[in-house]
């Protein structure tokens, strides 16, 4: 039997994807910058660079640095703010007919709870995206994404606020992942996506200083994958909600064996910044696959890890 | 969607100019019927994963027939890859990225003052203005650490009829020293100048000196870390002045900047 044209359709709650290759937040712009690389609305989505409600500035630099297969960066969630999104950025995205996640970013409970309100009802958001990663300002700087009930608590704070599809962002710096991605998912997420960046440093033997400004900061890239592979395998066993893997993801044959560690969708991150097309080229790539391997439906895919 | 990603270009020569500096003359169509003096070009440097990030590079010149080159020093692992290329070798190069430089309209005299690699993209720039019917006079400035780094590219300047003058740091051409002290010497402070520079960091800052003190426009090219080269990693950030706190992308917002726009500290 051919497979003329495998079926790439993907659920996330009651998100429906028409394929599972979405941008990682902070990777891919607002969209736009992308658009004379990228036929945006071939994507499964777009997730925009986070927002938060009021605009960020980002960390003075040096805020990137590149490392073996891999870089760091300290941006310091620089963003335009969820009011000139709405006004500057969204508009651009619906006119290319982009499925849109806005990654969303606080402070404190109450800054997501507010920012899923304002990003609430506006026609163009798919789903939200809840990057746990930032410090909690009002609790002493701790991460939300490192404590499992204060995970817990940012994501039923915008489920109240909404009733898009949520998918909380983990970061892969805690002693157990699998309890954080439970706690989302008894908070209300609809799926979790994992893994942000791994907490490094790199420092310049010449000057003995740190060589970014804000001395530590992300790492990713192909280092990171099998990490990310690690993780997206474990929490695809611990939960029932969807997973959707990212780490250093730079070609079609990296976003199958994520597929094949459980997870329902992808996100291409790093790889976007050294060709802007990664994301259509792993669409195409993922669809010959199945065409090769005799798949009809990407769900066959999903999951099929034999240990 | 056809672009310079679409397939990789052809390495058609490599040169050595000097021990530890390199040009090389790519066949890149599309970059270079479209590339403006100023603007830069991102080059992979292996085919692999290690290094990751493209390089951004000026572009040090431009043919009809379709030819780009870079030019560069070896610094890194990036680049060390890259002089080791050869003709024949196939490169991904993505460009022409950035904005560049312009040119005031009226007539006035132009000096062009580079720095080591900084010079690059000056070449390019000098043939530009030459082209565009310019009258005025056009003079570049040029400082290297020896003889041995500038000797075939000041040539290449004075091929194309461009008044150079020289500055090395061992003395070993033209004046030993600074090539901000050559300013005042080849630009009649009673006549109206725009100057147009790319070099070290502290270079440009007493090139905007001079020019601050003199009221004279002056654009400078910066160069920082980046990792896409086309405003999506936010990496390539510098402050604005009046705001520390406030940035502007290299990349996207330059890499050509008004002096009045950078922090000068």
């Amino acid at each position: 039997m051919e497979i003329e044209k495998p079926n790439l359709r993907v659920k996330i709650g009651s998100l429906n994807l028409q394929n599972p290759v979405m941008t990682a937040s902070g990777t891919f712009g607002y969209g736009e910058e992308f658009a004379s690389y990228v036929n945006l609305h071939r994507l499964g989505a777009v997730v925009v660079k986070g927002i938060s409600m009021q605009p960020r500035p980002g960390n003075p630099p040096p805020r990137i640095v590149e490392t073996a297969c891999g870089m760091l960066n300290a941006i310091g969630l620089e963003n335009v703010g969820a009011e000139r999104f709405l006004a500057e950025k969204l508009p651009y995205l619906i006119k290319a007919n982009a499925t849109v996640i806005v990654n969303v970013l606080g402070d404190s409970i109450d800054d997501y709870q507010a920012l899923a309100e304002r990003l609430h009802g506006n026609d163009g958001i798919s789903a939200l995206e809840i990057n746990i990663s930032c410090p909690n300002v009002k609790k002493g700087g701790v991460a939300f994404g490192t404590n499992p009930e204060m995970a817990q608590k940012v994501t039923e704070a915008v489920r109240k606020a909404t009733d898009l599809p949520i998918i909380v962002k983990l970061t892969p710096n805690v002693t157990d992942i699998t309890a954080i991605a439970k706690a989302v998912e008894a908070g209300g997420a609809d799926g979790v996506s994992l893994i942000n960046t791994l907490l490094g440093m790199a420092i310049d033997s010449k000057t003995r200083r740190p060589v970014l400004a804000n001395v530590v900061g992300g790492l990713s890239g192909p280092a990171v994958k099998p990490v990310a592979l690690r993780m997206v395998w474990q929490v695809a066993q611990a939960v029932e909600i969807p997973v959707v893997g990212i780490g250093g993801i730079c070609s079609a044959e990296d976003a199958i064996e994520f597929l094949i560690a459980g997870a329902t969708a992808i996100e291409v991150g790093t790889a976007n910044f050294i060709n802007p097309r990664t994301t259509e080229d792993i669409l195409v790539g993922i669809s010959d696959y199945l065409k090769e391997n005799k798949m009809d439906s990407i769900q066959k895919l999903i999951g099929s890890l034999q240990t | 969607m056809e672009h310079s990603l679409t397939r990789p270009s052809e390495v058609i020569r490599s040169e050595a100019l000097g021990s530890d500096i390199f040009r090389l003359t790519i066949m890149a169509p599309q970059i270079a019927d479209t590339a403006q003096p100023g603007q830069f070009v991102m080059v992979q440097a292996a085919s692999g994963q290690d290094p990751l990030l493209r390089r951004p590079f000026s572009i040090h010149q431009v043919s009809g027939n379709g030819t780009v080159q870079i030019l560069f020093k070896v610094v890194g692992r990036g680049t060390r890859l890259l002089a080791a290329t050869t003709k024949g070798d196939f490169l991904s190069v993505f460009g022409p990225l950035g904005k560049g430089f312009t040119l005031a309209k009226q007539n006035k005299n132009i000096a062009m003052i580079g720095g080591g690699m900084g010079i690059a993209p000056l070449l390019f720039l000098g043939k530009w203005i030459l082209r565009s019917g310019f009258s005025g006079k056009l003079i570049a400035l040029l400082g290297a650490r020896n003889s041995a780094e500038i000797n075939s590219l000041q040539e290449d300047f004075n091929h194309l009829g461009i008044t150079t003058a020289i500055a090395t740091d061992d003395g070993s051409r033209g004046h030993h020293g600074l090539v901000t002290q050559l300013m005042l010497q080849h630009m009649d402070p009673g006549e109206e100048w725009q100057v147009l520079t790319c070099g070290p960091y502290p270079m440009m800052r007493g090139v905007a000196e001079i020019c601050q003190g003199m009221n004279w426009p002056c654009q400078v090219s910066m160069e920082t870390m980046m990792a896409c080269g086309m405003g999506a990693c936010l990496g390539c950030a510098i402050s604005k002045p009046n705001d520390l706190h406030s940035y502007q992308h290299v990349c996207k917002d330059g890499p050509v900047f008004a002096m009045s726009e950078i922090v000068w500290k």
